[in-house]
């Protein structure tokens, strides 16, 4: 009997400690670097707090707010109206906080001959219109147009910013993730696609859009236009360890993770 | 009292595959059928244009069932002679020996994980492809056929090897003496003989290759229009159940119309399955 007793005052401990300081973050596959790389410098700094981090996309981590099923929902883009009347009938009270930047790059393959392009010709590519790329001064070779997934917050951008309510071409590859995007492009002569800049490597090829290169400085002089601010969504102001967590991100220390996992830093 | 004790557990385990079955029905119906009343059966189900966040939403679901429906039957065209023709090798024709030692590999095929033939068709068959044909990409109805087809033989393979070897020797004694020679007696007297259980692997295997969700989503393209040719991106159901749920808002009419295809994919395949099962036992009857 007293051995029983020890054990069951044990499990209690021991889920004590786990529920100590439990922070759990969902959300956009964009925002998870920079919530990965934080949560593990921060758990190192506060070895009491746990965070529990996952990703499966904007809707999913918006969802899971509104459900209570997390403190802190990842989102690449702006919550919608229906999902805040939403989280308003939970009883929820979301704070929107912009953490970071991205900056949309436009990639081609290295062996296209295109350096620029202007939103017009973006525009014209991605419904359809210009199919070549002899129509943009480069060799004669059919553009094969890659986007990201409907639902996908990059997408959602790339809808708002570059097609501006128009439908994307029915021609248009849809895949599932920037890396994705990045290594069909590498392998496709006659690829052009959109991915976040912390993308970008020695494989694809970046075009100056409106005849500016992406880059940090250019995003947030916002010379740079195809950008947008990356969330994480909480329920009221964060307080106790989830405030810390979100100062912790604002810190110095928390904007430099941004940088080095590829997006930019708020000024 | 263990006896009965372990009788109640087996019973429990049957029992909850049943109540896991029509969990599964009931919400994806519950969440599904809506779609219907408020985009209209004909108009989800025959509309040509899928394009779910543009506005306003166009939600016709026919260009993902036809895409489904050429990248399975590419896969049939592609395993159907080598899963039976490799069926009839190992039951027929192969000595003892080399049949003890081709059948791992065939089961190991049967095994890989299908990311893996994801993998494969994205790195070397794609580019492979697009060279070969000379045309702009590799990501398309043929590559993801190409690789399903190899998926799905395994299972024609091993379904059909099972019904051949269960086809009484006497009837090929029968033959045999007859005068028939051996591709006589394989094709007019025991493939026959093994028909409804070859028809059912096939089945099963159009079953699994239609609802095969990451090969397709890794090498199909993804392109959401009506298909024109094999040698264009296309957009099967599964691939855009599973990419565009991940950031869909919960409970809109995107994320129902994404139920509503399941159910569609769901009443595809279960309707493959049943019609093995009847095949298999009316087999079994006669």
């Amino acid at each position: 009997m007293k051995k029983f007793f020890s054990i069951f005052m044990g499990i209690i401990a021991v889920t004590g400690i786990i529920f100590a300081g439990q922070i759990t973050i969902t959300g956009s596959t964009t925002v998870f670097p920079i919530a990965q790389k934080a949560a593990e410098v921060f758990m190192n700094a506060n070895p009491e707090i746990n965070i529990s981090l996952r990703g499966g996309g904007s809707g999913v981590g918006i969802a899971a707010l509104i459900n209570g099923q997390a403190d802190i929902a990842n989102a690449s883009r702006p919550m919608k109206t229906k999902e805040m009347k939403l989280a308003r009938e939970n009883g929820i009270n979301v704070v929107e906080n912009v953490v970071a930047r991205d900056g949309l790059a436009i990639a081609v393959n290295p062996s296209n001959n295109i350096d620029k392009i202007t939103m017009e010709q973006m525009k014209g590519i991605y419904t359809g219109e210009i199919n070549n790329w002899s129509e943009l001064g480069g060799e004669s070779m059919p553009i094969v147009v890659i986007s990201r997934d409907y639902s996908s917050g990059t997408f959602e951008v790339f809808k708002k910013l570059v097609l501006e309510g128009a439908k994307v071409s029915d021609n248009a590859l849809l895949l599932a993730s920037n890396k994705a995007v990045q290594t069909t492009v590498a392998d496709t002569p006659g690829a052009i696609g959109y991915i976040g800049i912390g993308y970008l490597d020695e494989t694809v090829k970046a075009l100056k859009l409106n005849g500016v290169f992406p880059s940090i400085e250019t995003v947030n002089n916002e010379t740079y236009k195809l950008a947008r601010p990356l969330f994480m969504y909480t329920n009221g102001q964060p307080s106790g360890d989830l405030g810390q967590f979100m100062e912790f991100i604002f810190s110095q220390q928390g904007q430099t993770i941004v940088e080095e996992v590829g997006y930019i830093p708020l000024n | 009292m263990k006896e009965r004790l372990f009788k109640y557990i087996n019973f429990t385990a049957a029992f909850l595959s049943v109540v896991f079955l029509f969990g599964i029905i009931f919400s994806i119906f519950s969440e599904g059928l809506p779609v219907f009343a408020e985009i209209g059966v004909f108009e989800f189900l025959f509309g040509t244009s899928w394009h779910p966040v543009h506005y306003p939403p166009e939600m016709g679901i026919l260009p993902l069932i036809v895409s489904s429906l050429v990248v399975t039957a590419g896969a049939l065209i592609i395993s159907l002679p080598l899963g039976v023709g490799s069926a009839i090798y190992l039951s027929e024709i192969a000595r003892p020996g080399v049949r003890e030692a081709l059948k791992p590999f065939i089961e190991l095929l049967a095994g890989i994980p299908s990311v893996i033939y994801g993998l494969f068709g994205m790195a070397f068959l794609a580019p492979f492809i697009r060279k070969l044909f000379d045309i702009p990409t590799g990501l398309n109805a043929l590559t993801a056929s190409i690789v399903l087809g190899i998926m799905v033989t395994p299972i024609i393979s091993s379904i059909a090897e099972d019904a051949l070897s269960s086809v009484p020797k006497s009837l090929r004694e029968a033959s045999l003496a007859l005068g028939a020679n051996r591709s006589e007696t394989i094709f007019r007297v025991v493939l026959p003989a093994a028909k409804s259980g070859v028809i059912a692997g096939v089945i099963l295997g159009f079953g699994r290759a239609i609802g095969e969700t990451m090969v397709v989503l890794m090498v199909a393209g993804g392109s959401p229009g009506m298909i024109k040719s094999i040698l264009r991106p296309v957009r099967p159901m599964t691939a855009a159940i599973a990419s565009e749920m991940g950031e869909t808002i919960m409970g809109s009419l995107h994320y129902r119309a994404l139920f509503g295809i399941a159910m569609v994919l769901f009443i595809i395949t279960f309707a493959s399955n049943l019609i093995t099962q009847f095949i298999l036992e009316k087999g079994k009857r006669q």
